[in-house]
């Protein structure tokens, strides 16, 4: 096995005292003294700093903003000439089967296209970057940045201390701040569901920023497990479990990231890996669809658990993708996949753990209500 | 009080085995989020899986630590498992068992003994 890698917060996680675990290739903060639990209700009462750095930050340049642009939108379904300058997106790689590639956030920096992509996949997404779109423009991989994010009400409070400018940011804005005199790039993004920055900044400088915001008010460092437990309520899908290779946007329920001009009918339509799939998934419709699971008990249901239609007997119609405690629910939840006749918002199923069938219904998306600064 | 290294411990109490997990346990778990006992009566042999514990992290399986009855379980745990976090070994006891041979409590180690083996 790989040597672990250390991202440029390791030595202030040990100091903070967190539980380090193998995570992507990294040695990660799974959780801090504080806990899971609280760790997680911190975050959406006051604000949670997380170490995001071993995710991939990739710099995609060219000679203009139009030809970056273009060239982009030949690897993901999303409308990235339109976006206006400073402003991010949410989107994903597709395959030539129309399944997932990996999810990622984009931001226009002037001429240039900041892209922020998952741990385990970003040395797949730069080499497919680069061999869709080199020469024609440049894939840069960014090393020398660490990332890490703030999230919760407090957020703004916290980070607009160090820059006011951090508060007239509003949701999916991008800014160039000086925190502290330190210069980052930062978006005003998250994936906890709550208000939140994600910040750039050079590794070096990483340590001295990370101290400064947690010497705010109410500023916690906050490990992985919570930041899973966050995003799970938020609805939002961890690749490589609610979504991955084989599942394609419509099953997944991501259409609302899919702009109209590039679907049937728009100026730019089609134009990416798999989208004859993915257009015909649009059209037609899909046989399963992701969706929010509530387990009826106490016990957790978490990925892997098989879902049937009825109590005893009936038919196997899905599977749990992601499932554990929600702490701000204050109970189980779940996502997964289940047959589209059986997707519709409150119906009941039958989740099986440890050989028993539990109740469980269908649920709408959030669980918990997105909190973003709009 | 007895220790197992399955990291449980039994105290007794009027000719039965109170039956819990340990602080160290405890602490490794995470937040414990959901228990389910077993059913009063159920008679368990040594390594029995009797008892799930959820955490945040992951679910684990409490072991019987003697073959026996068990003869009343901790109800309140259901309702609150957060105990088994605030006092595991004390109100957060998972059941009480009748035990069939007291040569099986020979291995078990005391408090200085258990210590020693969590280093």
């Amino acid at each position: 096995m790989a040597e672990l890698k250390r991202t440029p917060l390791y030595d202030l996680h040990v100091e903070l005292g967190a539980k380090m675990v193998p995570f992507a290739g990294y040695e990660m903060p799974v959780q801090y003294p504080l806990g899971v639990m609280k760790e997680h209700l911190h975050t959406r009462e006051d604000a949670g700093l997380f170490d995001v750095s071993h995710m991939g930050q990739v710099i995609v340049s060219g000679s203009s903003w139009e030809q970056v642009a273009t060239a982009f939108e030949r690897l993901v379904p999303m409308d990235v000439l339109g976006l206006e300058d400073r402003r991010q997106r949410y989107g994903f790689f597709t395959n030539d089967s129309g399944g997932i590639e990996d999810d990622l956030m984009f931001a226009r920096k002037g001429d240039d296209l900041f892209v922020v992509v998952n741990a385990a996949c970003k040395d797949a997404d730069i080499a497919r970057m680069k061999a869709a779109l080199e020469p024609e423009v440049t894939v840069m991989s960014v090393t020398d940045r660490a990332l890490i994010a703030v999230q919760g009400p407090g957020a703004e409070a916290a980070v607009s201390a160090l820059d006011a400018r951090a508060a007239e940011m509003t949701f999916m804005d991008v800014a160039d701040l000086e925190l502290g005199g330190i210069a980052v790039w930062a978006s005003r993004s998250g994936y906890t569901g709550e208000d939140g920055y994600e910040i750039s900044v050079p590794a070096a400088q990483a340590e001295a920023l990370t101290r400064a915001l947690l010497a705010q008010d109410d500023v916690e460092a906050i490990g992985l497990g919570a930041r899973d437990s966050l995003r799970l309520e938020a609805g939002l899908c961890l690749y490589g479990h609610d979504i991955d290779s084989d599942t394609n946007p419509v099953e997944a329920a991501l259409t609302w990231a899919i702009q109209k001009v590039r679907r049937a009918g728009g100026d730019r339509a089609g134009g990416f890996p798999g989208a004859d799939v993915v257009m015909a998934a649009l059209q037609d419709g899909v046989t399963r669809k992701r969706v929010g699971l509530l387990p009826e008990g106490r016990a957790p249901m978490r990925e892997g658990v098989v879902i049937f239609d009825a109590p005893e007997g009936g038919n196997e119609i899905g599977v749990v993708t992601s499932g554990g405690f929600g702490p701000t629910v204050g109970g189980p939840v779940a996502m997964g996949y289940v047959a589209t006749a059986h997707s519709k918002i409150g119906t009941p199923l039958w989740g099986e753990v440890r050989g028993k069938r539990l109740p469980l219904s269908v649920a709408k998306l959030p669980f918990v209500a997105a909190n973003f600064k709009r | 009080m007895k220790f197992t290294e399955e990291h449980e411990w039994l105290r007794e109490e009027d000719g039965e085995m109170v039956v819990g997990i340990t602080i160290h346990a405890a602490e490794q778990l995470g937040d414990v989020v959901f228990v389910e006992l077993p059913d009063e009566g159920t008679t368990v042999s040594k390594d029995d899986e009797v008892v799930v514990i959820e955490s945040v992290k992951a679910a684990s399986d409490i072991l019987a630590p003697v073959d026996g009855e068990i003869t009343e379980v901790n109800s309140a745990l259901a309702d609150n498992p957060g105990m088994v976090n605030e006092d595991p070994q004390g109100d957060a006891w998972f059941f009480k068992m009748k035990i069939s041979d007291p040569s099986q409590m020979d291995e078990f180690m005391d408090e200085a003994g258990y210590q020693k083996f969590i280093g």
